[in-house]
């Protein structure tokens, strides 16, 4: 199953502003792969929004579903 | 709208279909109160202000200094220096006499934030910090306030509309978000990251643009929706949010208890009691047995030649943090952020074995004082 990922703020920096993922089954599994990826993300923090909906415990992914991981800005 | 005048002013948008006079009407009586006269309070100012929103509140505690106007474009070269709500009320009053502008030149703490946001209908959060925010966002749930949000990083915005209280769903905060403030590491450090001049620009308007909304009640606000803007690419994403009844245990229960967080602890931010200003800064200069340390990178410019000092940049401070033998120790920076960082980091290596201290605004506030001293 194919998951395409965005990524927002500074955390584009450690992964660029996408992602895709093949074999990803929900989004625990899905930050997982990520950390696995891409080290210097393991400790950050951000959102997990699935087809732009915040989710708040692990979800379930469909084919061709979009995940966005979106960091707390501050800047003002 | 008692007189013509305020009728020709207004003209262009109360034509608009389904603003009006009406429109117009609620806009005047409205009362918005902005925290941070910054990067994105000004054009939020400058907008809400041409706009005619009867009552205006400014509170920022801070001064203009020239690395500001590129995006703060309330200010000009000629108000380095001084007051930022100052300032911004007496251009704000020469584009629109007609509207009444409170200026609160102080720190928005938990001491004042209640009192001072529950003289108004509606909060724009144009802050920089995440101490902040937080406090506003806490201050704005307990007191049933609508809180405009927007905030930036590098070449991204964020705007949302939380704690609006309608009939299709529960009110939205901040801590339905992101419950908890970052700690230190989990969120990289911008502070001197940089940020294009434009992008407050367009994020400040469009919390304009959300707050007019919602005060005449015309289209589609983003109550409960966080929008994500990308100057680089034009990108918008809008995501929706939901209220979840875990974040509202980490909202203070009442005003007392609001009163009793420390929400820069809790964000990790160091420990503002190291902050001297320029005059006490001065003084300590001369005192002996006192290092003066610049923690900016090599070469960061400008160059200084006014006082003594060494540099070790923060980046190799903690390496070489027990080469320190002095008692007291001042440390400076470009802004005053990088200092103040090193401050907590000597302090935690030190405790109280010697006296920190870090110069607050950095070189730039101590460049205004020195220039305007010598004129």
């Amino acid at each position: 199953m194919q998951v395409k990922i965005i990524i927002f703020g500074q955390l584009t920096d450690i992964t660029g502003t996408s992602v895709s993922l093949d074999n990803v089954t929900d989004t625990d599994n899905l930050v997982k792969t990520m950390n696995k990826l891409y080290p210097g993300l393991a400790d950050k923090k951000y959102l997990v929004a699935v087809d732009k909906k915040i989710i708040a415990e692990n979800s379930l992914l469909k084919e061709n579903s979009t995940v966005a991981l979106l960091p707390p800005f501050s800047g003002g | 709208m008692n007189t013509n005048n305020s009728y020709e002013r207004y003209h262009r948008q109360i034509l608009l279909k389904g603003f009006g006079e009406e429109g117009q009407q609620k806009l005047l009586q409205a009362k918005v109160l902005v925290i941070g006269a910054g990067g994105l309070g000004c054009p939020a100012l400058q907008y809400l202000t041409a706009a005619g929103v009867g009552t205006i509140g400014i509170v920022d505690d801070d001064v203009v200094a020239l690395s500001n106007l590129h995006r703060q474009v309330l200010y000009s070269v000629n108000d380095i220096g001084l007051s930022k709500a100052d300032t911004a009320a007496k251009v704000l009053s020469a584009l629109n006499p007609d509207i009444s502008i409170t200026t609160y030149n102080e720190r928005l703490t938990t001491a004042n934030a209640l009192d001072i946001i529950n003289a108004y209908d509606l909060i724009i959060d144009g802050t920089d910090n995440f101490a902040s925010r937080y406090m506003i966002n806490d201050a704005c749930v307990l007191s049933g306030k609508p809180l405009v949000y927007g905030a930036i990083s590098q070449y991204e915005g964020q705007v949302a509309v939380f704690n609006f209280k309608n009939d299709n769903n529960d009110p939205v905060n901040y801590r339905d978000l992101f419950p908890e403030p970052p700690k230190d590491g989990e969120v990289l450090n911008c502070a001197e990251a940089g940020v294009l001049g434009i992008l407050p620009g367009i994020i400040g308007t469009m919390m304009a643009n959300e707050t007019i909304k919602l005060i005449t009640g015309i289209g589609e606000s983003l109550i409960n929706q966080l929008l994500t803007y990308n100057a680089l690419a034009n990108q918008v994403y809008t995501l929706g949010l939901s209220s979840r009844k875990e974040t509202r245990s980490l909202i203070p229960a009442d005003e007392a208890a609001f009163k009793q967080i420390n929400y820069d602890w809790l964000c990790a931010s160091p420990s503002t009691s190291f902050e001297i200003d320029v005059e006490r800064f001065t003084v300590l200069l001369q005192e002996d047995d006192t290092a003066v340390i610049d923690v900016r990178e090599w070469n960061e410019k400008p160059v200084v030649d006014e006082f003594a000092f060494t540099q070790i940049p923060l980046s190799e401070l903690q390496e070489k943090m027990t080469g320190i033998k002095e008692n007291a120790v001042i440390f400076f920076c470009q802004s005053g952020k990088r200092s103040l960082q090193a401050a907590q980091l000597l302090f935690n290596t030190f405790g109280e074995t010697k006296k920190v201290y870090s110069l607050q605004g950095g070189l730039l506030q101590w460049n205004n004082r020195h220039v305007k001293k010598s004129v």
